[in-house]
């Protein structure tokens, strides 16, 4: 079995990768809703898959889980190439694909007893205590002899989640996950992800908003209109942008005189001081520099631009839904 | 190799994920277990199985209630009714023109278009269900579901004839007598005749529900073949084309009331019966296996 797991492994480009695609497009018609994507997405990673409404994530995922096929490229997940390799490996992945789907006259229970009756390796003898524990885990247990119909969007939300958590997964995937939580939920979400990540699963989660996702990400792939606009750990990332230094002072036209001669890029008076970007200069040294040039400093900080920034610079727009 | 290292001592559950999983286990019925459940669960296939088992309660009361008294009737009525098991006959002689392919028209509807529209279906072929599993599962499920509403017609139709008219001699098409005992098995075949015809109309409702995310839209387009089919086969000018009508045999099951039984149309019905199968089945297949699931 070593063997072949072996060769299995490496037979495929980005073994090594929970996520790998080279090339990937989805065209509806003449519109690419995806188009020429590489995805890399390391293992044990969590990957936050960023973008406005309607710029391909969604079909994305599809195509990572074989439900849609791609019009050009390839795509593999844990090494296995997809779809002609999803029936061995979905397995190990879990997944919540465009907000939860069951059926509402069952209970969330017996949705989720139908979910696990459908995997053939899941033991139907451990089915209960895992389908209790992915429930608990959710914080639905009271609520599954509900009525699917009767939950609130927010216990929906966590029974898709309780659903790709049935079996041990080496990969989740989770489609916009905190969608219709509340905040006190998305933070549950956050912590579960976390918990679930330092047990060394890879999770890769979309979202369109980058404030819900950024604090739990160790990489990030910002998708703009079908493509692929940044990519790499999130301080990479971070990285493209250089931090502004602010002064608050009564006498800018000092301040921009000296700040211009310590060698600062982009200096500007701005309402109430000074902004400049420091460029191989330390902080302390620009203080110093105006306070012996006589300019009395209120204030002054050092900030880098925040991701919110950065993503609305890359994908350029705020609530505008593109294509 | 550290990665297929990692595989292998990450716990047995993710190898049997990873690599085969038993024979035993690939064989598994849960899936169709669970199927049927959703099916006899749903509220509204419920209520369809108690409109199916009223038709011959009705019947029954009706033709007890307008039964001729002592002496004024003709002798064929009261020979008939000497037997309970007329009742589910025609019943299902009644019930196959609309309520029984309604039936099926709607399982057929939920199959695949039902779960497209829940969504659910996205979350089945993730699981994941392999789509020639699931397509077997939800044919298999259809199939169960035609012999249960079947079942249901003559089980209720056999209480109420029974109950009513007790369990005399039946008399057959030929004009002869058989025992009660035969006359069940009779009774059984007929069923089963009925019970494969409407399987092949399962057939094509399985591919029409794989051509929508709407059930009520399956539901309706199966409604209209089925109909559309039982008018073709009434217009004498298009007799060739009648051979190759699905519906075009399934009142044949009269014949199985002949003694001895006639075979030939019986046969004819079960070949067409066959040959839709397989048709509509490998088209089902086709338009499933490789569809882009988008719902």
């Amino acid at each position: 079995m070593t063997h072949r797991l072996d060769h299995l492994q490496t037979s495929v480009p980005g073994g090594d990768l929970a996520i790998a695609t080279r090339g990937l497009t989805k065209r509806f018609g003449a519109r690419a809703a995806v188009d020429d994507l590489d995805l890399v997405v390391p293992r044990g990673s969590v990957y936050g898959f960023l973008g406005p409404n309607g710029s391909g994530k969604t079909t994305t995922i599809r195509m990572l889980l074989g439900l849609v096929r791609p019009s050009a490229g390839t795509s593999s997940l844990l090494g296995q190439p997809i779809p002609q390799g999803a029936q061995v490996v979905l397995p190990r992945v879990g997944s919540l694909v465009e907000g939860p789907a069951f059926h509402p006259y069952l209970s969330g229970r017996a949705n989720l007893q139908r979910l696990d009756a459908a995997d053939l390796t899941a033991d139907p003898r451990t089915s209960r205590q895992r389908i209790d524990a992915a429930l608990d885990r959710v914080g639905l247990l009271a609520t599954a002899g509900k009525r699917y119909r009767a939950y609130s969007l927010g216990m929906r939300q966590r029974l898709a989640i309780a659903a790709a958590l049935l079996m041990p997964r080496e990969l989740l995937v989770l489609d916009e996950p905190t969608n219709g939580l509340d905040p006190q939920g998305t933070r549950e979400v956050r912590h579960l992800v976390a918990s679930l990540a330092s047990d060394g699963t890879t999770v890769f989660v979309s979202s369109h908003l980058l404030s819900e996702v950024e604090q739990m990400c160790t990489h990030l792939g910002v998708m703009s209109d079908g493509r692929l606009v940044a990519q790499g750990s999130t301080t990479e990332v971070r990285g493209g942008s250089e931090p502004t230094a602010r002064v608050l002072t009564e006498q800018p036209t000092a301040a921009v005189r000296i700040m211009t001669e310590l060698g600062l890029g982009g200096v500007e008076a701005v309402p109430g001081g000074v902004r400049g970007t420091p460029i191989g200069v330390a902080p302390e040294e620009i203080v110093a520099a105006l306070v012996e040039g006589g300019v009395g400093v209120k204030e002054f900080t050092v900030t880098s631009p925040s991701l919110e920034d950065l993503f609305v610079a890359l994908t350029g727009e705020g609530f505008d839904v593109s294509g | 190799m550290s990665a297929a290292e990692s595989v292998l001592t990450d716990g047995p559950q993710r190898v049997a994920g990873s690599d085969g999983v038993p024979l035993s286990r690939r064989l598994s019925t849960r899936l169709l277990r669970s199927e049927l459940r959703l099916i006899a669960g749903r509220r509204r296939n419920q209520m369809g199985l108690l409109v199916l088992a009223a038709v011959p309660v009705f019947i029954a009361v009706a033709v007890r209630i307008s039964s001729p008294r002592e002496g004024r009737g003709p002798d064929f009525l009261s020979s008939i009714t000497s037997n309970g098991l007329f009742v589910p006959i025609a019943a299902l002689s009644v019930e196959l023109g609309l309520f029984l392919p309604l039936a099926i028209a709607m399982l057929a509807g939920d199959a695949v278009a039902g779960e497209a529209n829940l969504g659910t279906l996205r979350y089945l072929l993730t699981v994941p269900v392999g789509r020639t599993r699931l397509l077997v599962t939800k044919y298999v499920s259809l199939l169960i579901g035609a012999v249960w509403g079947v079942a249901v017609v003559v089980l209720a139709g056999a209480i109420a004839g029974i109950a009513l008219f007790g369990t005399g001699p039946m008399l057959t098409l030929s004009g002869t007598e058989i025992s009660f005992g035969s006359a069940v098995w009779r009774v059984v075949l007929v069923s089963l005749y009925i019970a494969v015809g409407l399987a092949a109309l399962g057939a094509v409702g399985l591919f029409i529900s794989t051509l929508t995310e709407q059930p009520l839209a399956a539901t309706v387009a199966l409604m209209i073949f089925t109909i559309l089919s039982w008018i073709a086969d009434s217009v004498p000018q298009i007799s060739w084309l009648h051979p190759w009508l699905l519906v075009d045999q399934w009142m044949a099951f009269g014949d199985l009331l002949r003694d001895p039984p006639f075979w030939d149309n019986i046969a004819q019905g079960l070949r067409v019966d066959l040959a839709y199968v397989v048709v509509f089945w490998l088209l089902a297949w086709a338009r499933f296996a490789g569809k882009d699931i988008t719902s």
